[in-house]
């Protein structure tokens, strides 16, 4: 049994709001979960849900109204156990007087790097990002994107074996967010455990090996791709050139819905576990073409939505108290 | 030992990199050298309008400098967010603050030697001008090194007023940090006022309260040793060292509280 990276128990953060008479919002309510070494665990969730937060809470940047988290067994509240971590912010800013080398060079200090030892990694790390010709550049002059580079690189200044994401993709171009996309894996072909945050289900689905699922700041679901998505045929969708009343009346029987696109193109969608080769034959012998035909499956989004729609934070304070 | 040293680098590489810092220095420089000019027009005059002039100029200037940095010593990191990735890494608040308030440390040093070379050389230009029997009217020589003991202690005074914008504004706001160092840095020149207000007839009530204020700001005047330098009369080494010790220890004081502020900040 290998020791789980991240162990959060019921962990819980209330802000307080209102200038006059505060009173506490739950951001956080009770979320327990833990992430096993090499992982790639993704924190997904609409707008507002508490990913932030529990990054935040990870990192020691907030302090929990109630429970625990540990990384590598150390308590959040110690400095200690930082030293393996690596974190990009949301939307992160960093001092903008300095150079994006000055900058590395700072942070791989901050992690108990010799100044050599920094530059040299950070000269590398910018490399890597696709920044190395703009490591004498400051940082004030970079744009949006190279800062978010930029954050990915200090985030992995010490070469540490947690790596932390608060939406990594954000801000990026297309190119950008494939080269994240294949740093986070590669990272996991080292043997490092990610966390990350992400609005982008995509991402989530290719990249992680367990998600979490936040909305209102309460976990929603939690497990592996295979667990939450339903990878078996739901339902079949046909395109059909060419169809008549008949054929037309004939597929409605089968419980089929259709959408006529234009005059005799019609899309069906055909439900359930039915098997779509009659219809095919139905289509042939009535002389209409078979444009497209296929499969529908559960996406990652499916679940998503399943699980954050209509998810309502309760009254302010006074969830999970009583 | 060697994060508290690269935090207070990376300070100090901040302020030299801000404009303000340079303006500040030179607007005060340029005081300091308009203060010959002075001195030619009140001529017949001692060389102590000068002296005067040059050790208000650093003061003053040092102090602009000391608030206007100071406040945003944490304030503006926390503002604009750049706190998250730093605190992230393996650097424990206190020792962050520390770094910051040496790093300011750093810099008002760099100040006050610039200010204290202009102010020499500005003197030692007065010197060669004024013919010698008019120099032997003067109660002390032009180049006094006791010069050094004034500015010395006016740095301790800086690192005071440093701490105390440190403390402000590890919760508040920058403008607010400002309004309210600069307000304890010109109530601290009367703590010793306060501490005798019984002898002006002042009732019960009136002198614990003065006497608890008097307890909490600064005593400034303390540091205040210019005009004894300035009429060549005696600074006593023992006022000295325990002006010294005082101004260490508030500091600490300041560093010490800002601290238990600090740690319990979330950052948003
Ligand atoms: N400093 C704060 N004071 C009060 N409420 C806050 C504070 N920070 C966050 N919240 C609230 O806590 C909840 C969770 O915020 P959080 O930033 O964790 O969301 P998120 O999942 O990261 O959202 P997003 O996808 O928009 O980044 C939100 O409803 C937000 O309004
Ligand atoms: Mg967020």
């Amino acid at each position: 049994m290998t020791e789980p990276v991240i162990v959060v128990d019921r962990l819980t953060k209330d802000y307080p709001v209102g200038f006059w008479r505060p009173r506490p919002y739950r951001a956080l309510d009770a979320l327990s979960l833990e992430v096993a070494p090499g992982e790639v665990f993704g924190c997904l969730g609409p707008n507002g849900a508490g990913k932030s937060t529990t990054l935040k809470l990870l990192l020691g940047l907030v302090t929990p109204t109630s429970g625990t988290a540990h990384i590598f067994g150390r308590p959040v509240s110690s400095v200690a156990s930082r030293e393996r971590v690596g974190f990009l912010p949301e939307n992160p800013v960093f001092y903008d007087y300095l150079t994006g080398e000055e900058l590395l060079t700072y942070f791989g200090q901050l992690c108990g790097l010799r100044a050599s030892e920094a530059r040299r990694r950070g000269t590398a790390l910018l490399d890597r990002v696709g920044l190395g010709a703009e490591r004498r550049l400051a940082i004030r002059r970079y744009s949006k994107g190279m800062v978010q580079r930029l954050g990915v690189a200090q985030a992995l200044v010490q070469d540490p074996d947690l790596v932390i994401l608060d939406e990594p993709m954000s801000g990026l171009d297309p190119i950008g967010r494939r080269d994240v996309r294949a740093l986070i894996l590669s990272l996991r072909d080292e043997g490092k455990t990610v966390l990350f945050s992400s609005h982008i289900l995509s991402d989530a689905e290719t990249l992680c090996s367990r998600v979490a699922i936040l909305a209102a700041g309460r976990l929603q679901a939690l497990g592996s791709m295979t667990d939450l998505v339903q990878f078996s045929v739901r339902a079949w969708e046909l395109l059909l050139d060419g169809v008549d009343a008949t054929l037309e009346h004939r597929l409605r029987e089968t419980g089929a819905t259709m959408t006529t696109l234009s005059p005799g193109r019609v899309q069906v969608h055909l439900p359930g576990t039915q098997p779509p080769e009659p219809l095919l034959q139905w289509a042939n012998g009535a002389g209409a073409r078979v444009l497209a035909l296929q499969p529908v499956r559960e996406t990652l989004e499916d679940v998503f939505l399943k699980h954050v729609e209509g998810k309502r934070r309760d009254v302010p304070g006074t969830t999970g108290g009583a | 030992m060697g994060l508290l040293r690269a935090v207070a680098l990376n300070t100090f590489r901040e302020a030299v990199r801000d404009r303000v810092f340079y303006n500040l220095l030179l607007f005060a420089v340029l005081l300091v050298g308009t203060s010959l000019i002075i001195g030619q027009l009140a001529a017949g005059q001692d060389v102590k309008i000068i002296k005067d002039l040059g050790l208000a100029a650093s003061l003053l200037f040092g102090v602009g400098i000391a608030v206007f940095l100071g406040i945003q010593l944490v304030a503006r990191e926390v503002e604009r967010r750049s706190v998250h990735a730093t605190l992230a890494k393996p650097v424990s608040r206190p020792v962050f603050l520390l770094g910051k308030y040496v790093g300011l440390l750093l810099t008002l040093g760099v100040n006050i030697t610039v200010m204290a070379v202009a102010l020499f050389a500005v003197l030692a230009v007065y010197q060669s001008v004024t013919p010698a029997g008019v120099q032997a009217t003067w109660t002390a020589p032009a180049l006094d090194p006791r010069l050094l003991i004034a500015l010395g202690l006016i740095y301790v005074e800086l690192a005071v007023v440093t701490g105390v914008a440190l403390l402000f504004s590890t919760y508040s706001s920058a403008l607010l940090s400002a309004t309210f160092t600069t307000a304890i840095w010109v109530a601290g020149h009367f703590v010793g006022d306060l501490r005798t207000v019984e002898q002006i007839g002042a009732s019960g009530t009136t002198v614990w309260v003065a006497r608890l204020v008097s307890w909490v700001l600064p005593n400034l005047a303390l540091f205040d040793v210019k005009a004894e330098v300035v009429h060549g009369l005696p600074v006593p080494a023992g006022q000295v060292v325990a002006a010294v010790g005082y101004g260490a220890a508030y500091g600490a004081a300041m560093w010490l509280i800002a601290v238990a502020i600090f740690q319990r900040r979330d950052f948003k």
